[in-house]
């Protein structure tokens, strides 16, 4: 059974303006925000996974968004160097409690900056890395590194979608759902060339995160607002579970940013 | 040309970091050279690539690496050169790096200081207190000077050959053939000229006693009075028969107007290196009357400094020649600073010797009748030569005519 880290938005909030959807002139309404992440806890809750719970804390706002917390593979968490000094703060927290939670904590060097699972997803047995707005494309080399893994790097160039995770979602057939113009074109043809069956998402349903999913076997829970994805999705044999993610769209994330899984994978090779 | 080495490891193939940054590099406006590569074997295996990237500018170049950084690339600090202490005066230590005529940057204390002068086939004398770099012969050598050994922290910035033809220049053609349409290519090296007076180039003419043997004293002579020339190295000869042309109207004993030859002609020759050695020099013999015409008295009256180099068959020599062969390279040497363009004529041995003390960034011309002489100074490597095969008179003619315009 796959399990998850979720962080409870206690306290959520637009604090700081660190990407395109950011205002603090437009906040988040608390108990809106609160609600949907009850209803995403609730809706991973009824499928085939274990949530596990890290305490939040005041003035790291985002910490709710978990995926940006690191990278698990095994019982191996390799921790992120977050770009903004805003988020910098979590990082030790997420490390402390992967550490008490019988996890290995791994550390890149301090000045490549890395973020976790928003920047690094699996599709097949290839780590697919995306680099330019948060992460270092060094970063990936220092991951490659450590899991030993084929790692492809590629550039994201629409500030909208700053991390891999805004705008790719790999897909456990062998496929992934993707919004193509937020990659350069080596990148796009870095990912033609590794994955096949891609699902190309129209741009006015990319804007909702409707790449932001998590995936669970053949379920996929997912921002609403793209009707056309859900449609190709069930075609192919998911069952789509979109849920309201306006609050948390407003500081730039939805479902995938609010979870991590631990692990992303148990080897390398599966 | 700048230039910065950078090197890119990882996943650079599957994820075509690689075709990007080179991509980018051309784009940019730069230019790259792979230096080493090294492709991972299997999936997972990293790869390397070792590149040299140049530009035109440090703006341009600084501008490429910059973007290339985000993509990964990581700037290779250059290491110090390596100095070694000459054993001996005019004696380099093993192992001394022979200059190249290319521009030249040595790494002292990661400081990166050009070479002094661009010339080749010398050692590299460092002054560390002065931090200079500068190229010397071995004659200039003194014992435990320090010199540059090995090749490590030497940069050398080849003149980039151009991809189109603008300007005569700016294309090397090793077709020397004396079929080659002559006007347009002497029309564009009188544009060239031109263009060198106006950008303040010093234009060189290297020319041999040909000139006067073939009748075409009196176009180089309109070519020093038009302002083209700024310097003339010659030997004996070109200045003895340029005389003896002036004073008694034949070159070795022959009359240059009808080709005959004057009655007791090989007199001739002596006469006049008598007549410039009674005078005390070149120069006295135009400002006392002497000597009226001719490419030399052209030179005196217009001020264009010449160096002669003696050689062993010289009868005389003139006043002015410097026998000593070293004396004369240091007195080229010294002289060719600011020179742009080198126009060679009819010398095969002297205008070697001139090339070679060139930067590799002037333009030089060659022109000789003999396709073997053309071919032998065309292709030393500068891409920055041209050659003609044709007389020197024809040539001479069309191409005053073109400037006098």
């Amino acid at each position: 059974m796959r399990q998850l880290l979720l962080c409870p938005p206690d306290y959520y909030e637009i604090e700081y303006e660190i990407n395109p959807w950011m205002s603090r002139a437009r906040g988040a309404e608390v108990p809106v925000a609160q609600a949907q992440w009850k209803s995403l806890f609730n809706k991973l809750s009824s499928l085939d996974c274990k949530i596990e719970l890290i305490p939040p804390r005041p003035r790291l706002p985002d910490m709710v968004f978990t995926a940006n917390a690191g990278l698990t593979i095994g019982r191996r968490f390799i921790s992120s160097n977050f770009r903004h000094e805003e988020r910098a703060g979590e990082a030790p927290h997420f490390a402390r409690w992967m550490e008490e939670h019988g996890y290995e904590v791994v550390w890149l060097p301090k000045d490549l900056y890395f973020e976790g699972e928003g920047d690094a997803l699996f599709g097949g047995d290839v780590l697919f890395c995306g680099y330019k707005f948060r992460s270092d494309i060094n970063s990936h080399r220092a991951v490659a590194d450590i899991l030993g893994c084929l790692v492809i790097s590629v550039e994201l160039v629409d500030p909208r979608f700053y991390h891999i995770d805004t705008c790719f979602c790999p897909l456990p057939d062998g496929g992934a759902f993707w919004f193509p113009d937020a990659f350069d074109e080596y990148g796009q043809r870095a990912i033609r060339d590794h994955l096949r069956d891609l699902i190309d998402v129209a741009p006015e349903e990319a804007i909702h995160f409707s790449c932001n999913a998590v995936v669970l076997g053949r379920d996929i829970v997912l921002p609403e607002g793209a009707p056309k994805l859900v449609a190709t999705l069930k075609d192919r044999g998911y069952t789509c579970h979109p849920l309201p993610m306006s609050e948390f769209l407003k500081a730039g994330g939805a479902c995938k940013c609010l979870t991590m899984f631990m692990p992303q994978r148990e080897r390398i090779s599966e | 040309m700048f230039s910065e080495t950078v090197i890119l490891r990882g996943h650079i193939i599957d994820s075509l970091i690689l075709p990007k940054v080179l991509d980018q590099i051309l784009t940019q406006g730069g230019d790259f050279k792979i230096g080493e590569i090294k492709i991972g074997q299997n999936r997972v295996d990293q790869s390397y690539a070792q590149i040299e990237i140049s530009a035109p500018s440090h703006e341009v170049l600084d501008e490429i690496v910059r973007r290339l950084r985000q993509h990964g690339a990581e700037v290779i600090e250059e290491a110090d050169a390596q100095l070694a202490e000459a054993p001996l005066d005019g004696v380099f230590p093993k192992d001394f790096y022979v200059t190249t005529n290319q521009q030249t940057f040595v790494t002292l204390a990661g400081v990166e200081i050009e070479v002094r002068p661009a010339l080749m086939d010398c050692g590299v004398v460092i002054d560390r207190a002065g931090l200079r770099a500068s190229a010397k012969k071995f004659h200039e050598v003194r014992r435990g000077m320090e010199i540059v050994v090995g090749h490590q922290g030497i940069k050398v910035m080849p003149v980039q050959r151009a991809t189109s033809r603008t300007a005569v220049f700016e294309f090397m053609s090793t077709s020397i053939s004396l079929e080659k349409p002559k006007s347009g290519v002497i029309r564009e090296m009188a544009a060239e000229l031109q263009r060198a007076r106006e950008e303040g180039g010093k234009i060189l003419v290297v020319a041999g006693p040909a000139v006067v043997h073939s009748g075409a004293v009196s176009h180089l002579e309109k070519l020093i009075d038009l302002g083209f020339v700024d310097l003339l190295f010659g030997g004996n000869a070109l200045a003895l028969h340029d005389i003896e042309n002036a004073l008694f109207g034949t070159s070795l004993g022959i009359h240059l107007e009808h080709g005959s030859l004057a009655e007791r002609g090989h007199e001739n020759q002596m006469r006049a290196i008598n007549a410039i050695r009674e005078a005390g020099s070149i120069s006295r013999a135009v400002e006392t009357g002497v000597l009226k015409s001719g490419i030399m008295a052209a030179c005196v009256r217009h001020g264009v400094e010449f160096v002669l180099a003696g050689s062993i068959r010289d009868d005389g020599p003139l006043p002015e020649v410097i026998t000593d062969t070293l004396e004369a390279q240091d007195a080229m040497r010294e002289k060719i600073t600011g020179v742009t363009t080198a126009l060679m004529m009819g010398t095969m041995l002297h205008s070697m010797a001139v090339a070679n003390l060139l930067p590799a960034t002037v333009k030089t011309l060659c022109v000789d009748v003999n396709p073997a002489a053309v071919s032998k100074l065309t292709e030393r490597g500068s891409f920055q030569s041209l050659g003609l095969v044709s007389d020197l008179e024809p040539f001479l003619r069309e191409l005053v005519t073109n400037l006098a315009r």
